[in-house]
């Protein structure tokens, strides 16, 4: 903030304070040529006031206050650009990444400012980082069966991942379930973690440019036809020819590539539903799946416990 | 004490009264009744019937825009247009302007009622009306300050009375934070998007929010106070001085309480600070208005036994002190934490809505309606009774649960494991509110069945003196 600004606020704040003040004073005084106690010399459709003095209880009220006030404004920020007297500060509020955050972090230590929400952040972590070192010491299968741990995962995921997978980690349309045996990135220990750290991009390209209406809806009853389900023979024949264009993700025979994340069309399990207008859907318009990033979230260790918690799922 | 009796009666312009207080009570009922179906929903949601302009997101700012701006603020045009008249001894400044605000002010509030459920709504809280319904509320607002002030002007006494110090106060900043706020780029017709943007978008917002309360809830609603108080109470004011001090300080502290609705967000710090130290000031003045009230009542204290009308009156001023309380503690950033986003919020607001707006006009009404209608008194002081007891006990319910629910949501959010994960999931602590918000509801109920008891005793107080004075019974009123 510019100094005019700063001191525009400064004296704006100051100057409110000192004329209420001043009112105070003025009324604390009988300036009216009426006795305390006696009827003003003014009457509005028949309402008389009293001349009588303030409740001296309610100014002691109002001096406390003024006071108060006045050694707020000393000690935390509040007049313009002072900083305080304690030099508080909630947090590093101008950052915009975290590479700025940690150069605000050294820079407010080394100027002793007390920044709040650093302090809550080395706290936490100098309180419960060791829990959570302890238990990335162990392995995810062995975390999976430790009741401690897989009661930390599960608040964990409550709290992080149940908006989009459910309480029950069932998942829904668009948003995969996590205790079934259908991984889209795979659902070895390490291939879980890696999806909890660094996220994932699924994309279904959209094929409603390059095949006819008529086309997508032979394609999508050859694809149905791949889980057994029930679809007209004739469609699905006439559908298996273009399906070579699909294969290149999901595999000549629709079983699907976790390294591409291109989900298997063998198992009947649909993310965005299976029925013969859903596939259609997805063919025309393709899919975009996003799986955020959690690293810089909930860090290593707690995404160690999570990974178990997630395992431990589909591994009972 | 001087009394001037004037040589003629004066034609004081009582039209334009009668239709906001009638409006006052109907729009009444229809804001409450929606309040209460919304308080269903959350209990039921099944209740919006799966029709996008029955759900809970887009009846909830009807229900807000109902309440403050059509119900509060007619009465807020019904008794600032009474009381100038009378204690400025001069009829209205300009008996068209009058009416224009009348008819204006209503088109504003049939359009919300089309526009809101339809989901048009420029986002911001308590200022939801797209920019063409924002355009036609300035115009009628410009009406109403220059038939207010144009009377003040022409009055009849030297002095101006306390009561239109606050109508005028409210006016006028009323004015300034509608233009400000709602200043916007307009895309189409029923689209517009805020002129401002980030921080400063949030901070003009709550700017206009806690002043909306400020001035619109609490100065308005003061100057009736100062009427209606001492005249059911028969009695004087208290401390002409202590009005002095209060007024000024009110409202020169009010304007800066804003950031305390934004503390802990990208606010700021010292905004946040300055936000809530002026807050915790304002406490003292607010206080003074409630002592004044009550006060006024000094010697006279027998008639609360009798007068239900002026128990209103009264118990509006303790809520009043109570809410005025209450909202400086909730300023302060460590109470703050604990109650922001939660129920508490919403209690407070309506223990300031319910309690002090509601009840200070009920009463009110209950004076006018009965001189605006050539009426000695009202159909049934017994009605009014009942409704006194089943609106303060639906109040208690209201700001009771939402205390429990509050208090209960803000420790369950915070509540952390030994392990430092959170101790509940954010559903936990909804599921934990549903007995609360069930007994909000049945709050909400007592506050309606009150309104529609009010309704029938007016309406029959109103056909009576339709009756008389068709029959050529001119009561001679006050």
């Amino acid at each position: 903030m510019s100094s005019f600004w700063s001191a525009w606020i400064i004296v704006l704040t100051l100057g409110t304070l000192v004329v209420l003040i001043w009112l105070l004073r003025w009324n604390m005084k009988n300036y009216t040529h009426i006795e305390e106690g006696q009827e003003m010399d003014h009457e509005f459709d028949g309402i008389v006031e009293i001349n009588n003095p303030l409740p001296k209880w309610w100014t002691y009220l109002f001096w406390a206050c003024f006071v108060w006030g006045f050694l707020y404004l000393a000690l935390y920020p509040g007049l313009g650009n002072f900083q305080g007297l304690l030099g508080w500060k909630s947090s590093n509020q101008d950052v915009q990444s975290l590479e700025e955050s940690r150069q605000a972090m050294e820079q407010a230590k080394e100027q002793g400012l007390i920044v709040e929400y650093d302090r809550a952040v080395r706290d936490a972590e100098e309180k419960y980082g060791p829990i959570f070192e302890a238990f990335a010491e162990q392995s995810i299968p062995e975390l999976a069966k430790n009741e401690d741990a897989l009661d930390v995962g599960q608040r964990l995921y409550l709290q992080n991942c149940a908006q989009c997978h459910g309480s029950n980690a069932m998942g829904g349309p668009g948003f995969p379930n996590l205790t079934d045996d259908a991984w889209l990135y795979g659902g070895a220990p390490e291939d879980i973690k890696h999806t909890l750290l660094n996220g994932r991009q699924g994309n279904m390209p959209a094929f409603g440019e390059q095949f006819s209406d008529k086309e997508i809806t032979e394609l999508a009853n050859y694809v149905a036809s791949l889980s057994g389900r029930g679809v007209d023979p004739k469609l699905a024949e006439a559908g298996k020819q273009n399906y070579a264009v699909c294969a290149a993700c999901h595999g000549q025979d629709g079983k699907g590539n976790q390294q591409l994340g291109a989900p298997n069309l063998t198992d009947n399990v649909w993310l965005y539903g299976g029925s013969i207008n859903k596939i259609e859907e997805t063919l025309h318009y393709g899919r975009n799946g996003v799986m955020p990033a959690w690293k810089d979230i909930l860090g290593e260790d707690k995404i160690h416990v999570v990974s178990a918690y997630i395992y431990s799922l589909s591994n009972d | 004490m001087s009394q001037t009796i004037p040589q003629q009666p004066i034609e004081y312009n009582m039209k334009v009264v009668r239709q906001f207080t009638v409006m006052t009570i109907i729009w009444g009922i229809i804001g409450m009744a929606l309040g209460v179906l919304i308080a269903a929903q959350l209990v039921w949601p099944e209740l919006n019937f799966n029709t996008p302009w029955l759900t809970y997101s887009r009846l909830r700012p009807l229900h807000t825009n109902a309440v403050i701006f059509a119900f509060g603020t007619s009465a807020l045009f019904a008794t600032s247009y009474y009381v100038v008249q009378k204690t400025c001894r001069t009829p209205l400044f300009s008996n068209k302007l009058a009416s224009f605000t009348f008819w204006g002010w209503q088109a504003v509030i049939v359009s919300a009622v089309i526009t809101l459920p339809l989901g048009l709504t420029s986002t911001k809280e308590y200022a939801e009306l797209e920019w063409p319904i924002d355009i036609l509320i300035a115009v009628t607002w410009i009406a109403y300050a220059i038939v207010f002030f144009g009377t003040l002007a022409i009055r009849k006494t030297s002095h101006i009375y306390v009561a239109n110090w606050f109508y005028g106060g409210f006016i006028v900043v009323i004015a300034m934070l509608h233009i400000v706020n709602s200043m916007a780029v307009p895309v189409s017709f029923t689209k517009s998007y805020s002129m401002y943007s980030g921080a400063v978008d949030a901070m003009i917002q709550w700017w206009y929010g806690h002043n909306a309360v400020g001035f619109l809830l609490t100065a308005g609603f003061l100057g009736m106070m100062y009427y209606f108080v001492p005249k059911q109470a028969e009695r004087p004011v208290y401390s002409y001085r202590l009005s002095v001090v209060h007024f000024w300080a009110l409202i020169s502290l009010y304007i800066w309480a804003g950031p305390h609705h934004l503390h802990y967000t990208a606010l700021p710090d010292w905004t946040q600070s300055l936000g809530m130290v002026m807050s915790v000031i304002l406490f003292v003045p607010s206080w003074g208005g409630m002592i004044n009230g009550i006060m006024t009542l000094s010697g006279a204290w027998h008639k609360l036994r009798t007068d239900p009308i002026l128990r209103f009156l009264i118990v509006s001023l303790s809520f009043y002190g109570m809410s005025t309380f209450e909202g400086p503690m909730m300023a302060i950033k460590s109470v703050n934490a604990l109650s922001h986003y939660t129920d508490w919020t919403v209690g407070h607001v309506h223990s300031g809505a319910l309690g002090w707006v509601a009840m200070i006009t009920i009463g009110s009404m209950y004076y006018l309606v009965p001189r605006l209608f050539n009426q000695k008194e009202l159909h049934s002081i017994k009605l009014v009774n009942m409704h006194f007891w089943l609106h303060t006990i639906g109040v208690v319910f209201y700001i009771v649960s939402m205390w429990i629910s509050g208090v209960m949501q803000g420790l369950m959010w915070r509540a952390t494991n030994a392990d430092g994960t959170l101790t509940y999931s954010f559903v936990e602590s909804v599921q934990a509110s549903y007995p609360f918000w069930a007994g909000r509801f049945v709050g909400g109920v007592f506050i309606v069945v009150g309104m529609l008891l009010m309704a029938y005793n007016c309406y029959k107080t109103i056909q009576a003196g339709r009756r008389e004075t068709a029959a050529g019974n001119i009561v001679q009123t006050a």
